[in-house]
């Protein structure tokens, strides 16, 4: 007993006593559950017991048509928040990071506050604003502006505007402190010797700024990327569960639970997520690539 | 002599109310982007003071009329009732999950990252590896194989089931690890030659150097686990146990009977987060941006 104990309070020992619940929490509810969700999709789950079925789950899914809806809206919905999510909040990053905004304080607190609600809270709030009733937040602005109002949530191409007008508003502020964060690391230095060399504000922007931030873009791109791919709570309180007319608000996510939870096709919603985990891991290694990782080994 | 400096004076002069404009400029324009953001909340607000069935008749509106402002639903929500009775539950929940979940994430996600950092050992970066490689998968991919593990370890419906799976938050490990890179690593050395333990080094001699590091963690823990969902919404089932979010979102059914206690006790619900955040708005940016600049 004094011999474990000894051992236990070791230089060599403690360092494995510290990582250890890590490596607990990584096989139990990591590994065991992604290796489950594998085997899962080979096979069709019923209460009767379980049957292997080969790739029969995928085969159904490349002629499932909602699927190729949710795939189409899932990219569709993520490539729309990267054209709004990365320049605006870039710029504003730029202009806030200036000597020309008083209060910044207050206004990045003001643009941080979305952030703090629960998707249940905003989602409610957003859904009430999309009503399609004339006096719905938005149908009013709409038709002050002379538009016309909308069934919002009934028809595609406004029921995308609607998650983005949601996604914009969550995450705006936070892009925002992220390329503040970014800018702050930015040597002054640079752009003191630009103003030497007679450099315009666009000119310090684009051969300054730009390329020194890029480590902060790529961050701000891979986390937009997954949460764009994985978008699913927002389109579930909008349309007040998974089901949207015409499946307009239907994700990969979204079909993932509709099968899986819903329906408890446990081998089917696995293969779902299979698809969305081969997605994932190409993108992952598609920005490595681009981040030039694989580059350093070469040299 | 005396004319180049006029002029200089008045090119300055000119620069001067440049900068003035410009600067009226920059910041009304956050004004009205502020105004922007922060308006659907202020909508919901002034709603949760309306009559719920004007809510489902009309969508959030958004017209100023005091007159028809009623403290009816707060006075319904905090009275004593089904209703109320089933909100606080929701709330202390929610109260209790937090609290647990930081706790425990926070004491984990430091030991985990003192023995990635502060030793030398053969599988150490290995480990490290493992950990960036849990970041790589998104989580709602492992929902249906957790949710059917959850079934057969008897975790469904308990407040286990719920944060044993996020205590070693991969961020939060990689954080740790990041602020204890710039630590001294001469303090163990000193710690060993005065006799300390391995265990009494971490907690007595570095946990409380890591202080700083606590402070933004245990905020951007704690609005995690407020706001959590999907998880929440899986693992519970029967609605005395459900957290504030999971609670609300029963409530939005399409015949909107519940609607005067949705909107007064969402708008209820943001304010544990929004007093933290008006206290300790400095760590909350420090701790979500700390990945950006490094990672």
């Amino acid at each position: 007993m004094s011999k474990f104990k000894k051992f236990f309070y070791s230089q060599k020992a403690a360092p494995y006593v510290f990582v250890l619940p890590f490596i607990l929490s990584f096989a139990l509810f990591w590994i065991y559950p992604l290796c489950s969700t594998i085997t899962m999709s080979f096979q069709e789950i019923k209460p009767a017991g379980t049957e292997w079925v080969g790739m029969a789950n995928f085969v159904k899914l490349t002629k499932d048509t909602v699927f190729h809806t949710a795939i189409l809206n899932s990219f569709e919905y993520m490539i729309l928040t990267l054209v709004l999510l990365i320049p605006f909040p870039m710029l504003f990053a730029v202009l806030m990071d200036s000597r020309l905004v008083k209060a910044k304080g207050f206004w990045k607190a003001c643009l941080y506050v979305p952030a703090l609600t629960s998707v249940v809270i905003s989602g409610t709030l957003f859904r009430l604003m999309f009503s399609e009733y004339q006096t719905g937040q938005m149908n009013v602005i709409t038709a002050a502006l002379g538009l016309g109002t909308f069934k919002w949530l009934k028809m595609k191409a406004t029921g995308l505007a609607a998650l983005l007008i949601v996604a914009c508003w969550r995450w705006t502020g936070v892009n925002m402190l992220y390329f503040i964060s970014g800018l702050k690391a930015i040597d002054t230095a640079l752009y003191e010797s630009a103003d030497i060399d007679g450099a315009t504000a666009w000119q310090k922007f684009r051969y300054v700024t730009i390329p020194l931030l890029k480590p902060t873009t790529i961050y701000v791109l891979t986390i937009s990327v997954y949460a764009g791919l994985a978008m699913f709570m927002e389109a579930y309180m909008l349309w007040a569960g998974p089901d949207s007319p015409n499946n307009i608000g239907l994700t990969i996510v979204g079909y993932l639970y509709k099968r899986g939870i819903t329906k408890n096709q446990l081998g089917y919603g696995s293969a779902v997520g299979i698809v969305l985990l081969v997605i994932a891991l190409a993108i992952n290694i598609v920005q490595l690539i681009l981040n030039g990782t694989f580059k350093k080994e070469e040299d | 002599m005396a004319n180049t400096s006029s002029v200089n004076e008045k090119e300055t002069m000119g620069m001067k109310t440049k900068r003035t404009v410009l600067s009226i400029i920059g910041t009304a324009f956050f004004a009205v982007l502020s105004f922007i953001i922060v308006f659907p909340l202020v909508a919901g607000l002034i709603a949760s003071f309306r009559p719920g069935t004007e809510l489902i008749r009309r969508g959030l509106s958004v017209d100023l009329d005091f007159s028809s402002m009623t403290l009816a639903n707060y006075k319904y929500l905090f009275g004593n009732n089904v209703d109320g009775q089933k909100y606080f539950m929701w709330y202390k929940n929610s109260l209790i999950l937090t609290a647990v979940s930081v706790v425990g994430t926070l004491f984990i996600c430091y030991i985990v990252a003192y023995g990635l950092t502060m030793y030398n050992y053969k599988l150490k970066n290995f480990l490290f590896f493992l950990v960036i490689a849990t970041m790589m998968v998104p989580f709602e991919i492992l929902i249906l194989p957790l949710y059917k593990e959850m079934i057969s370890l008897k975790l469904i419906d308990t407040m286990a089931g719920v944060v044993l799976p996020g205590l070693c938050g991969a961020s939060t490990i990689f954080f740790f690890r990041q602020y204890m890179t710039g630590l001294p690593k001469e303090l163990l050395d000193a710690g060993r030659i005065d006799g300390a333990t391995e265990y009494g080094i971490c907690f007595k001699i570095m946990l409380p150097i890591t202080k700083p590091a606590f402070a933004a963690m245990s905020i951007l823990c704690a609005m995690g686990a407020w706001n959590n969902v999907l998880w929440p919404m899986l693992v519970f089932r029967s609605a005395e146990k459900f957290t504030l979010p999971i609670g609300l979102n029963t409530l939005l059914t399409p015949y909107g009977n519940n609607y005067d206690v949705l909107i007064a006790g969402s708008m209820f619900g943001i304010i544990p987060v929004f007093i933290v955040f008006l206290c300790f708005q400095r760590y909350f940016i420090e701790g979500m941006t700390a990945g950006a600049v490094k990672g």
